[in-house]
């Protein structure tokens, strides 16, 4: 019988980097269960790998990749090896992120309304005259309670000292929730007595919380309204999570063509009942392309008179038409300052040092300083259009250099950080791989945040890219309170020896 | 409540999936035809071409009608939206573009299937494998329906699966009586002894090959056996006839497949006019009396007149649900 090779935790080290897991060969403490568990696998950890990928293919969990010919489905990559979260830890990020939405959500408001953030000279005139996501026609308009960015993906990363950052907050139609609780019902399914003896807080209440954020911004408060999750159709490259949403919110998957609005300014869905009158919208379709009256006249995917429906009161939209005004990478340098400005409080999460190449001092030193940082345009998502100075060519820096000059006020610049690593499986072997986090923040009257989110994993070797089009995979987050750890509580048979050693 | 979209949806992917399972059918029936016919017979691939109605199409592109062509035409040629590989194709997108509203097992059979299809389209077409071919297609289109039946609500999206299928059904069974029993009603015309035009007339010179090919016609429905159960044995033009179009427990006949629709459209909402539109149809057969003295002008006019009827049904379908038409808005609130 061929012998296999046992993937080695003894010598998995790190170096340069914050390891989530292990540190100098030994766990951190949320970890020290999960680890020694793990460890005590064996070979069977890849079995337990292999099952997991067979259940995703049998689950028909699958992204799509614009690419590719035909409809370019292909199964979720996961690793299924958790990253964990102390839920101490947990509950202070979660709170940094409420205070952000929040402030981010007044923000957007005052934005819209009177406007009080510039008038005070917090956030330049300028910026808001040149971002491509503030939306005149959102002028005026007062959303249920003030808020705009019901649903928030931010992305969290943490640097080489152990520092939490946020890296961004995706304010406009945010994606990756349905894999947090597809990629949650994978290591359920194959490390059952791990949840049996670990305190894993679950992840599976985001759908009705989602479903009470949106339920409660019916224009016609009533114990069932109804909602319609608006995709761009079967071809969008989220479709697989809109369809998944749709069915766990009980909402109708409409497209454009499916809803109309009449004269009386409301907007109906199209069924076989004949027309049903929608309350709320949990709209997967960018601002631009909403309504051909108001926006773009080319979309096809849109539903003309949707803008006149929701100005005049009778249908919510989630998230709120122009609430990405807020997505701005050059809005981000002003967080801090919009917390302070808005909740008289400090951050609890830290921003990124930004530079805006709008301003002429940042702009030199970033030009000065090209091959140390990384260069993001303001207003795309996705990990489109990112430079890296450590790894670019001294063509690619002239180029970069000839972009920024063309467009200050679209560049922003960071330092380059040091994404903390967590251990992988890669070809048979646990091998150290950069991840990032994100997990989505519900704005309404009760703000949620999930239990963790979604861990992205950069799978190349020494790989910064996390995203799942790019060679990106996953893992599951399991938030848990290492307090409840402890020989007495562990069960030997089920966690192995102690000592971290290889068997 | 089934979005319209959806219920479009899942109207045309009953269709696609009741042809593509018809044509393997037929194409694997009048390959086994063929085998037990002597050359001399004359009976080639026309007729098959007939019954899809694409005679011209295909000779729009071939010079004749050879047997490969035929069969690579009908089962896997894309550009021939009527040939199984294409219907399986239309059928997936459909049942994709409502994945939601389906049970996850029905998608993966008709997902498999087509892509099955798709990578072995030689298969189709070589007489050595061609038998397995379809009778995988036929198989699998009815393993899904009954993975339909056996976890799917009994509801509107059901609903239009079902009046997709029987209407389609009832369609390629008059189809196929226009076509292979007008051919047979003809020939007898000219019979020995049988008078003109009757459908009844006896020993023709080529009689042993009539009874086959009336046995092709209930073959090619997966009739056959049935009819036997039913009717005691013994193929005659009129019994056949008549268990094809007015049999009322037979799956495939047309009087079924109406009743069928009927019955899926009387469980939807302002169903009177679809349902008139139904009854129209139901009426002119139930009004008929199939004798020996049948005529080949008689079938033809029936024929023509079916065929109207499930016209006027679907456009009717689509404007009353699909296209929501003279529906005031606001009809319906919440409950």
């Amino acid at each position: 019988m061929p012998t296999r090779t046992e993937p080695r935790w003894s010598g998995y080290r790190s170096p340069g980097f914050f390891d989530e897991m292990l540190v100098g060969g030994r766990a951190r403490d949320a970890c020290t269960g999960v680890v020694r568990y793990l460890a005590s696998l064996g070979a069977e950890l890849l079995d337990r790998q292999r099952a997991a990928e067979l259940v995703i293919q049998a689950m028909g969990i699958t992204f799509t990749v614009y690419s590719e010919a035909d409809d370019g489905d292909r199964s979720w990559p996961f690793d299924v090896i958790p990253r964990v979260i102390s839920t101490q830890e947990w509950n202070a990020i979660s709170a940094g992120l409420v205070q952000r939405l929040t402030a981010l959500n007044m923000f957007i408001d005052d934005l819209y309304g009177s406007a009080r953030v510039i008038a005070d000279g917090i956030v330049p005139a300028e910026v808001l005259a040149s971002s491509t996501n503030f939306r005149q026609q959102c002028v005026g308009v007062r959303p249920p309670g003030g808020v705009w960015a019901h649903i928030c993906g931010s992305d969290l990363v943490r640097d080489r000292d152990g520092t939490v950052y946020v890296l961004e907050d995706n304010l406009r139609v945010p994606s990756g929730v349905s894999y947090m609780l597809e990629n949650r019902l994978v290591t359920k399914r194959v490390f059952a007595d791990l949840f049996r003896d670990l305190d894993i807080h679950p992840v599976d209440s985001y759908p009705n919380r989602l479903h009470d954020t949106l339920a409660g911004l019916s224009p016609r408060p009533g114990d069932r309204p109804t909602i319609a999750l608006l995709t761009p159709g079967v071809h969008n490259s989220a479709y697989f999570e809109h369809a998944f949403l749709a069915t766990q919110l009980g909402a109708h998957l409409v497209e454009g063509s499916d809803l109309v609005v009449d004269s009386d300014d409301r907007v109906y869905v199209r069924t076989v009942r004949g027309p049903v009158r929608v309350d709320v919208i949990y709209r997967r379709v960018d601002d631009l392309w909403l309504d051909p009256e108001a926006f773009r006249p080319d979309s096809l995917i849109g539903v003309p008179g949707l803008m006149r429906a929701w100005r005049a009161g009778t249908v919510a939209i989630a998230n709120a038409p122009g609430a990405g005004v807020a997505d701005d990478k050059v809005v981000y340098a002003y967080v801090p300052a919009l917390i302070r400005y808005y909740l008289g409080e400090e951050p609890k999460i830290a921003n990124v040092p930004t530079y805006l190449c709008g301003d002429d001092a940042d702009r030199s030193h970033v030009l000065a300083n090209l091959d140390e940082l990384v260069v993001k345009p303001a207003n795309e998502s996705g990990g489109h259009g990112v430079f890296v100075g450590s790894a670019a060519t001294l063509a690619e820096c002239e180029e970069m250099r000839l972009r920024i000059e063309a467009d200050p006020r679209n560049h922003v610049a960071q330092p380059i950080l040091a994404l903390s690593t967590a251990p992988t499986l890669c070809d048979g072997q646990v091998v150290p791989r950069h991840i990032d986090l994100r997990p989505f923040i519900l704005s309404g009257e009760r703000p949620y945040v999930t239990q963790g989110g979604l861990t992205r994993v950069a799978l190349g070797e020494g790989s910064l890219v996390v995203n799942s089009s790019q060679g990106g995979g996953s893992k599951d987050t399991w938030v848990l309170d290492p307090t409840v750890f402890g020989p007495p509580v562990l069960d030997p048979t089920v966690f192995g020896p102690a000592e971290l050693t290889d068997r | 409540m089934l979005l319209s979209r959806f219920a479009e949806s899942l109207y045309w992917a009953g269709r696609y999936l009741e042809r593509a399972e018809t044509v393997a059918r037929m194409v694997k029936v009048h390959t086994e035809l063929l085998l037990d016919l002597p050359r001399a017979a004359g009976v080639g691939w026309l007729p098959l071409l007939a019954v899809t109605g694409q005679g011209e199409e295909f000779l729009d592109r071939h010079t004749a009608p050879e047997e490969e062509d035929v069969v690579e035409f009908l089962a896997t040629d894309t550009k021939n939206r009527g040939s199984v590989l294409a219907s399986l194709a239309q059928a997936r997108a459909n049942l994709r573009a409502s994945q939601v509203v389906l049970p996850r097992e029905a998608w993966e059979v008709v997902n498999n299937l087509h892509g099955w299809a798709a990578a072995d389209t030689s298969g189709a077409i070589d007489r050595r494998t061609r038998l397995g071919w379809m009778d995988h297609v036929v198989g699998q289109c009815q393993l899904l329906a009954g993975a339909l039946a056996g976890t799917m609500c009994d509801d509107e999206a059901y609903g239009f699966l079902l009046i997709g299928r029987h209407l389609e059904r009832a369609d390629m069974t008059i189809r196929v009586l226009d076509v292979q029993a007008g051919v047979l009603v003809g020939q007898s015309q000219g019979g020995v002894s049988g008078g003109p035009g009757a459908l009844g007339g006896s020993d023709p010179p080529d009689t042993p090959y009539r009874d086959v090919t009336w046995m092709g016609v209930l073959r090619s429905l997966s009739a056959q056996q049935m009819f036997f159960r039913t009717e005691g044995g013994g193929v005659s033009g009129p019994a056949a006839l008549r268990f094809l179009l007015q049999d009322e427990r037979f799956p495939r006949s047309v009087e079924f497949c109406l009743a069928a629709t009927a019955r899926g459209v009387g469980q939807l909402p302002r169903a009177a006019l679809p349902l008139a539109s139904c009854a129209v149809a139901q009426s002119r057969l139930r009004a008929l009396t199939i004798t020996d003295r049948f005529t080949p002008g008689e079938l033809n006019q029936l024929v023509d007149e079916l065929e109207l009827g499930i016209g006027e049904m679907h456009e009717i379908l689509a404007r009353t649900y699909f296209q929501l038409e003279g529906v005031p808005p606001a009809l319906v609130e919440p409950a």
